[in-house]
């Protein structure tokens, strides 16, 4: 295979990764600066590295990742195969052969887990369904939305409402989640509580000051682990594994990233520091 | 002492420090070395760069350091010290009782010297526990749930044996029970931060106070909702406070909520030594202010005599420390050790 077309996947792998967010941190694992080579070889075989802030971090958030990595790119329609590797961390070896023998979380911890990960992924599923409630929120009243027009909206009709990139954005962001919170036709309130209750004008903002208080402890994780992995790893290694700047302002806000370029692919294509020889 | 510009005298007891050997021949494995360097990166991260330290004096710094980092060059008056044993990965112990028990042998009206206790001891740590409380006088034990034994990676105060252990503590004076909730409980499928085994602890002994460390970050959302419910449940500042250098916005935000959700009463300042030094912390939070957009949608303030609740007054209630007369007695050392 020649050099572009295997840089061109990697790129394809790397886009498709950006689709995997870490549960708690609710980023992107490629803006965090997680992942650390994408190999692809010319069977269709890839291999993803990838790291966290520290030795301790979470085996079991550590072991969503994976899964989604593994499965994200596994997608993609000439994938064959999909090794996912996670270096220094104390549940290295076991997150390790767990993704190479295609073990589930229990079957991989054995008698250290009593279930399997689907509490814990819908307790972190509600917080980032809160935190993009708010985030979307907060930019249409930006854009005068009022709270008598925001309660009252269907679901289709916040999908109709002209919005600039960052409105688009959060919107999508917040439609990925909708569903977990309750019914999600097109006729079905646009804002609701997590525990599906219609968000009346009344309700709005104590439920948003909860919202708050989660998208604040969020945005406070996401910046402790990027500080952490700058710490252990240095600048340089961050920045070449695509860490960007905290998604998050000061003021809770989540900067909509840029669309993907074809620079960015070329860019993602000549980070991959390890490929399968061809 | 931090005195404010206007000569008022802040007294400061600075809640959690520690005086830990982590050189190199004190490694028994990885997770050793990976553990003081997980610490080294809090440090290094969040600490403005003139406060940095090399990483050998961040292995092992002594008393000698600790003393003029908390007392001379520091505004501590008082300061806590904090056990943490990890005897799986540190031959001697990383921060035992008796290693911190040197500073309150050689400086005994600036420390106060607290325990810890392991559920998984059995009958055995319970003696162990009084014997502790017998040699050191202590008030206060800090847990660390995350600590490793055998083939355990953690335990949870609801735990059998820890009940067993809170009782015992009752028994024996010990009525502050500082609690940090590292990674890795078991089962390994829940939420390795999960502070609800606190909020059950809290309402099964009333007659405990339970500082939960770091604010119980990273979970902060949820130790708020906690610590409103429970009336004997506190917050130690460490890990938040840094943030007032790197990240002021998040820290005014943090500090806001616990404000709103935890009152001025039941926050405590602690610097972490050595993970961080007082000077710069406390300089730092003296001067800082919140946003006028955070206390018109918090509705709190961070006002002087808040600022001095946390930085003492709040540390001196639950420890029993008489202010005035601690005063006099420290004016007294620095006269004798004038002469």
């Amino acid at each position: 295979m020649v050099a572009e077309e295997r840089g061109g996947r990697e790129a394809e792998v790397r886009a498709r990764l950006a689709s995997v967010s870490d549960p708690e941190l609710d980023e992107p694992v490629t803006d965090l600066g997680f992942v650390t080579r994408i190999a692809v070889s010319p069977g269709g075989q890839v291999e993803i590295g990838f790291r966290l802030p520290t030795y301790w971090c979470a085996a079991n958030f550590a072991f969503m990742m994976a899964e989604d990595m593994r499965a994200a790119a596994a997608a993609l329609p000439w994938v064959s195969a999909v090794r996912v590797v996670l270096d220094e961390h104390m549940y290295a070896e076991t997150v390790n052969r767990a993704m190479a023998e295609g073990l589930s979380f229990r079957e991989a911890f054995g008698p250290e887990a009593d279930d399997d990960l689907a509490e814990i992924r819908s307790i972190f599923a509600v917080k980032s369904f809160q935190r993009r409630l708010l985030s979307l929120i907060e930019h249409l009243r930006a854009e005068k939305i009022g709270t008598e027009r925001l309660v009252a909206l269907t679901l289709d009709q916040l999908s109709l409402l002209p919005l600039g990139s960052k409105g688009v954005w959060l919107r999508a962001r917040y439609l990925e989640k909708r569903a977990i919170a309750g019914p999600a036709g097109g006729d079905d309130p646009a804002f609701i509580t997590h525990e599906g209750t219609a968000l009346t004008r009344t309700m709005l903002p104590s439920y948003l000051r909860d919202c708050r208080r989660v998208a604040i402890n969020g945005e406070f994780n996401g910046a402790l682990c990027r500080g952490l992995l700058v710490a252990r790893y240095g600048e340089e290694s961050c920045a070449a594994a695509g860490m960007t700047e905290a998604g998050a302002d000061s003021s809770g806000v989540i900067r909509p990233l840029p669309e993907p370029t074809l620079h960015d692919f070329l860019r993602a294509a000549a980070r991959a520091t390890w490929s399968v020889a061809s | 002492m931090f005195k404010t510009a206007s000569g008022e005298e802040i007294f400061v007891i600075d809640g959690h420090t520690h005086l830990w050997d982590a050189s190199n021949d004190n490694h028994r494995n990885i997770h050793g070395t990976q553990f003081i360097d997980c610490f080294y990166a809090y440090h290094a991260n969040l600490s403005p760069p003139e406060n940095r330290w090399p990483k050998d004096k961040f292995y092992d710094y002594g008393p000698d350091a600790m003393y003029h980092d908390l007392f001379v060059d520091g505004y501590d008056d008082m300061a806590i010290l904090q056990p943490t044993y990890l005897k799986e990965f540190y031959k001697r112990g990383f921060n035992t009782t008796e290693q911190n028990a040197v500073m309150k042998e050689r400086y005994p009206d600036r420390f106060i010297l607290n325990g810890a206790f392991d559920p998984r001891d059995g009958e055995e740590g319970l003696d162990a526990l009084s014997a502790l409380a017998e040699t050191y006088k202590i008030k206060g034990v800090k847990l660390y749930t995350a600590e490793w034994k055998g083939a355990s990676k953690g335990w949870k105060l609801t735990d059998d044996w820890a009940q067993r252990y809170l009782e015992h503590c009752g028994k024996l004076g010990i009525v502050n029970i500082h609690v940090h909730k590292g990674p890795t409980i078991i089962p390994l499928n829940r939420d390795a931060f999960d502070v609800a085994d606190i909020d059950d602890a809290a309402t099964s002994f009333p007659n405990l106070n339970f500082i939960v460390e770091h604010c119980g970050l990273p979970r902060l959302d949820d130790f708020c909702w906690i610590a409103t419910q429970e009336t004997n449940v506190y917050g130690g500042l460490a890990v938040a406070l840094p943030f007032i250098h790197t990240r002021p916005g998040y820290f005014a935000h943090v500090i806001a909520e616990l404000l709103y959700w935890i009152g001025p009463d039941k926050i405590l300042f602690g610097s972490d030594y050595a993970i961080w030094t007082p000077r710069w912390l406390i300089d730092k939070f003296m001067a800082f202010e919140l946003p006028e957009e955070v206390k018109r949608e918090t509705g709190v303030d961070l006002t002087l005599e808040t600022k001095k609740k946390i930085l003492g007054l709040n540390a001196a209630r639950l420890y029993g420390i008489d202010i005035a007369t601690q005063k006099k007695r420290l004016a007294a050392e620095r006269r004798v050790a004038a002469e």
